[in-house]
């Protein structure tokens, strides 16, 4: 009779703290948590819009308010977190062949951070104007 | 001779007496060239004889000797004792495998998902011998050489978290052997391989963790074959939408 006894090891629920790596991973998506609260802000903004200038105002000062202060900041820092980890990953999707060479990643890096440039100071023109 | 030691704890399991795994300690003669394979050999002529793990070649290729050395997925052989001396060094079977005895795991599902992504070429039509070989330029092989250089020590799996939350993913190792023959000029059944990639169980279950990558002992990467064939199954979806078959 075969003495098999395979053992399944249960995933401990703190997984994710047991490693750096993972902790950092966890850090990257969970920043999505709050870069969905400050996104439902802003189209409350949008909507408070729509009802006429005293509900904009008064979505306006809630914005002044230091818990609001504060969400924003977080969100603002788990923003350029995420980007910088992620574009850090980008040249792993990104496979460009030229002469038979593939493309360096960091260049594919400096063209992700070249284009957020671009676009950051596009969307300030449009706000200023 | 002022001998220093090197303590080696060892997860163990003896499927016919333990219920569980239990952790035993080992003192090592410590020298700064010695493996940890060479350690665990070192215990089992000299302490113990009951421990188990698996090893064949001693130099990294064939891919035998994975497991947790102080929770990292590393090949027994490629790692040294001079990296962690003077704390102690902690083994355990390769995680995400079921254990079969000490440092032994399981690697049924592992082998199972190599065998299902079609790893072999599949030529447009069957060339007849006497047409001699199928030709290829070095940047033709280029393309694809980095995702073939795998030797299935499963330490991606060990380090995939994805996999660990469910056993269905097919996981880092086999889609990346997937990606070196879609890959491949002479193959010509990306078709039947693209079904496989776009399921959720394919490419989809990755959400890029990245972690394979980083503990393959042979540069492979695959976190980058498996994000190269998420915008293949993108493509493929995008054609499919206007050019059904």
């Amino acid at each position: 009779m075969s003495k098999r006894k395979p053992y399944v090891r249960e995933l401990p629920i703190d997984w994710w703290l047991k490693n750096a790596f993972y902790t950092k991973y966890m850090i990257r998506e969970g920043s999505s948590l709050f870069i969905t609260l400050y996104s439902l802000i802003l189209a409350w903004g949008v909507f408070r819009l729509s009802q006429g200038e005293a509900a904009f105002n008064a979505w306006m000062a809630a914005l002044h308010h230091p818990f609001s202060i504060i969400l924003h900041l977080i969100a603002l820092a788990l923003a350029l977190y995420h980007t910088v980890t992620w574009f850090s990953l980008a040249p792993k999707a990104i496979a460009l062949w030229i002469k038979g060479k593939r493309l360096p990643d960091k260049f594919i890096i400096a063209g992700h951070y070249g284009a957020f440039v671009v676009v950051s100071i596009f969307c300030l023109i449009i706000i200023t104007l | 001779m002022n001998a220093s030691t090197i303590t080696i704890d060892i997860l163990r399991y003896r499927p016919e007496m333990d219920e569980k795994p239990f952790t035993q300690s080992y003192e090592v003669p410590y020298s700064a060239d010695l493996s940890v394979l060479e350690s665990l050999q070192y215990i089992k002529d000299h302490l113990d004889s009951t421990v188990s793990f698996r090893w064949s070649c001693r130099m990294a290729i064939c891919g035998s000797c994975g497991m947790m050395v102080n929770g990292v997925p590393k090949l027994g052989c490629k790692v040294f004792l001079r990296d962690y001396y003077p704390k102690k060094v902690t083994l355990a079977p390769l995680a995400n495998f079921p254990i079969e005895r000490d440092l032994v795991v399981v690697m049924d599902d592992f082998i199972d998902k190599l065998e299902s992504v079609k790893p072999y070429l599949i030529p447009e039509k069957e060339k007849d011998l006497a047409t001699g070989p199928h030709q290829q330029t070095p940047l033709q092989m280029e393309k694809f050489k980095q995702f073939s250089m795998c030797i299935n020590c499963g330490l991606c799996y060990a380090a995939c978290p994805q996999y660990a939350l469910d056993k269905k993913f097919t996981g880092p190792a086999a889609l990346a052997l997937l990606a070196r023959y879609n890959r491949d000029s002479r193959d010509n059944g990306e078709a039947e391989r693209m079904k496989i990639v776009n399921q959720e169980e394919g490419v989809w279950g990755c959400t890029f963790v990245g972690y394979c990558s980083v503990v393959c002992p042979k540069d492979v990467d695959p976190a980058a074959a498996i994000q190269l064939l998420k915008v293949d199954s993108s493509k493929d979806y995008l054609i499919g939408m206007f050019k059904p078959d």
